[in-house]
């Protein structure tokens, strides 16, 4: 058999675009993108990593419980991000900060989780927030939840109508290490069994923590869901284009009514898995310099400027990325901690008298305590 | 043999222990996520790995259920998994294979088939995680016949009862209080202080008895100092075993003293201390002067982590309630 690479790819390592053969079926589904898309998908990518490095200081000078970086994942989450749709739903794990960003959600939201000051930090139901679900940190949990919600949606007939502007699909994002969860696996069957509109995206950043993929799986993780009756294929996970042209293509089958497919995202995640990590004890520098080499920021920017992207136009976009990253700093640390009757509020949706009881024994007991003072 | 004694970390004692139990026994496995080359995410099997090989300290697929269930059938075929579950809030995936099958498999089989398991957790708060990382679950296993459940409150403890936890033929859910991993204390590395599941005095008083187990039992330490120096005398129990608990320490000391604070940082409602507070009425009515009062976290989720100070249990809160069974 010929040696022909199954992973999409349009953007060599050096930003040269050079569809694969893979890539070919793909090709059409980059059509509609301007000029001003890739540029602002460039711009994406570089507030991300800036805002994430921001992130990563403020844990260390103590302003957060954790961070989870997602340097080295921003193509394959801004090009899948941006080829969802406005009515499209996501439900993230907890490193999607980019993906977040372009559904609209403030990144000061995500810092109260880190910090301690909120559970969820967003509304998902607010239309503000671009139905990008709660963060779950609970490895593949939330895959299932996808899942339901693609059936309910296929319930309610908003799939299959014709209408791409209006038919919803379901995105579910996660990582390596969480296809080896019962939960994910049990999502794959339920999707294949109802032919949800659903697209399951995984990022393959090689670790699970200090757990190499090979641990997980000895076959390429794109084919397991074959098993399942999923569709699936893998991608460049470092090139926006290929990102962006495979989701939206799934994502526009799903909403279509020609059922799930999963996408591996072939990435790195440069660093650490948290705050509380030392990847040095396990990865080697090499791994390490081999991905460094092909950081899908600075790929994306040679092919920028290949078309003819400026000094300025960069320089705009640092100065933007430097802006965003100051502001949520300055924002976190005006974050004070929540009303303690937060820890008794939405515990349940109507009135509990257990609820009630306890708040009121914390009010007396802590004026007490000031009395007392 | 002369006592040799050291002051190290629970976590430090842990993993001596654990590589004690590995030396002593080739049947015994360790086995979790990340638990190899990383150490643990709290570093408990630090250097195990290196020294016992991949074979026997393994680092598992990302998969919780999978763990114990394997875990399950290694015991099947004679061996001695020690399973790590990363943190307090992952241990639900398994909660199946560990309600249904670990605990039922010896009575389902009449006695045929043992089941030397034990699942360490690092559990409870005051460490300013994220949600599932600060939890106290442990009354769901206690709720569960076919386990047995402790908690070591100190590194000498947690040097001896890690051991004693793999000895026994019985699934054992090993509470480790993660917030305690840190600070250094004793460990007499020639003899263990208490069997598994003993209640132990660790101060002795007279005015009120208070118990609690695992992070709790520093809490209950300060407080007890505290009421000394306002004159009160306080005795302080550590139960170290959750299930069983050994009752008799507990009813001796409330003969004494008349009182009891049950403490705990886990939700109050159908909890450890509840079990505990109920037996202690039914057995020691007599030579109570007060109700049996309990101090627990909320019964809520654990809230955000800038105001758990305000949900778990402190020396203030444990005060609280001993100046009420006093007032009685
Ligand atoms: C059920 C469960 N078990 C364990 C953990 C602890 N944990 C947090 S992240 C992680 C690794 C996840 O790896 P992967 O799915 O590849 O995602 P990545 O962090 O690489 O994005 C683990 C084991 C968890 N959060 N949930
Ligand atoms: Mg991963």
């Amino acid at each position: 058999m010929a040696d022909v690479s199954p992973t999409v790819q349009f953007l060599s390592i050096d930003g040269t675009f050079a569809p694969n053969e893979a890539a070919e079926e793909y090709l059409p589904f980059l059509d509609g993108l301007s000029d001003e898309d890739h540029r602002q998908f460039y711009r994406d990518m570089a507030i991300t990593r800036r805002f994430d490095e921001e992130c990563t200081n403020l844990q260390r000078q103590g302003q957060m419980g954790l961070w989870p970086p997602s340097h080295g994942q921003e193509a394959a989450q801004v090009g899948s991000a941006r080829a969802s749709r406005p009515q499209d739903v996501i439900f993230p794990s907890y490193r999607e900060h980019a993906v977040a960003l372009v559904r609209g959600i403030d990144v000061v939201d995500i810092v109260k989780v880190m910090r301690g000051v909120s559970m969820g930090g967003w509304d998902p139901t607010d239309p503000a927030n671009g139905n990008f679900r709660n963060y779950c940190l609970v490895i593949g949990s939330h895959a299932l939840h996808a899942t339901g919600y693609a059936m309910g949606v296929q319930f309610d007939g908003l799939v299959a109508t014709g209408n791409v502007e209006r038919d919803i699909a379901v995105m579910a994002y996660f990582g390596d290490g969480a296809t080896s969860q019962g939960d994910v696996s049990e999502a794959f069957v339920f999707s294949a069994s109802n032919q949800t509109p659903q697209v399951f995206f995984l990022q393959n950043n090689h670790w699970a923590i200090s757990v190499p993929v090979t641990t997980q799986s000895r076959t390429p993780l794109y084919l397991r869901p074959r098993g399942f009756g999923i569709p699936t294929v893998q991608i460049d996970g470092n090139d926006v284009l290929a990102s962006y042209a495979t989701t939206r293509k799934h994502l526009d089958d799903a909403r279509s009514g020609r059922g799930p497919a999963l996408i591996e995202a072939l990435t790195y995640r440069i660093g650490a898995h948290t705050t509380s990590d030392d990847p040095t004890r396990y990865q080697t520098p090499e791994q390490l310099a081999h991905w460094v080499a092909r950081d899908p920021i600075i790929r994306f920017a040679a092919y920028l400027r290949g078309l003819g992207a400026s000094d300025a136009f960069f320089d705009e976009v640092q100065q933007e990325a430097d802006d965003v990253s100051a502001d949520v700093r300055h924002r976190t640390l005006e974050l004070g901690p929540p009303a303690l009757s937060a820890i008794f509020e939405n515990v349940y949706s109507e009135p509990h008298p257990v609820m009630a009881e306890q708040q009121a024994w914390l009010d007396a007991y802590e004026a007490s305590l000031k009395e007392g003072a | 043999m002369a006592a040799v004694t050291e002051e190290i970390p629970l976590a430090k004692a842990l993993n001596a222990g654990l590589r004690a139990a590995l030396a002593a026994d080739e049947k015994v496995l360790l086995m979790g996520e990340d638990i190899g080359k990383l150490g643990g995410v709290f570093r408990v099997t630090e250097g195990l790995q290196e020294e016992f090989g991949t074979r026997r300290v393994i680092d598992t697929p990302l998969a919780e259920s999978g763990i114990v269930g394997t875990a399950i059938g290694l015991a099947m075929r004679g061996y001695r998994p020690v399973c790590e579950i990363q943190f307090d809030g992952f241990i639900f995936p398994a909660f199946d294979q560990i309600t249904t099958q670990l605990a039922k498999l010896t009575s389902r089989t009449a006695g045929a088939v043992q089941m030397p398991v034990v699942i360490r957790v690092p559990y409870g708060g005051h460490i300013g995680a994220v949600e599932h990382h600060q939890e106290s679950p442990e009354a769901y296993f206690a709720h569960t016949a076919g386990l047995r459940v402790v908690s070591p409150s100190t590194p000498n403890d947690g040097y001896w009862m890690i051991q004693e936890a793999i000895a026994s033929n019985d699934p054992v859910l090993f509470f480790e209080p993660k917030s305690r991993y840190w600070p250094k204390g004793p460990v007499d590395f020639s003899r263990s202080a208490a069997e598994l599941h003993s209640t132990r005095v660790v101060r002795t008083g007279t005015d009120v008895t208070i118990v609690g187990h695992g992070a709790m039992v520093a809490t209950l330490l300060a407080a007890a100092q505290v009421a000394a120096e306002e004159g009160v005398s306080i005795e302080v129990l550590d139960l170290r075993s959750l299930s069983p608990v050994d009752y008799a320490p507990i009813l001796a000391s409330v003969e004494k003293t008349g009182r009891l604070v049950v403490c705990q940082e886990a939700t109050g409602f159908a909890s450890v201390g509840s079990e505990i507070a109920a037996t202690v009425a039914e057995r020691a009515f007599y030579s109570l002067e007060s109700p049996v009062l309990r101090v627990s976290g909320f019964d809520t989720p654990y809230p955000p982590s800038k105001i758990e100070s305000f949900y778990l249990p402190d020396a203030d809160r444990v005060l609280e309630a001993v100046d009420r069974a006093l007032a009685y």
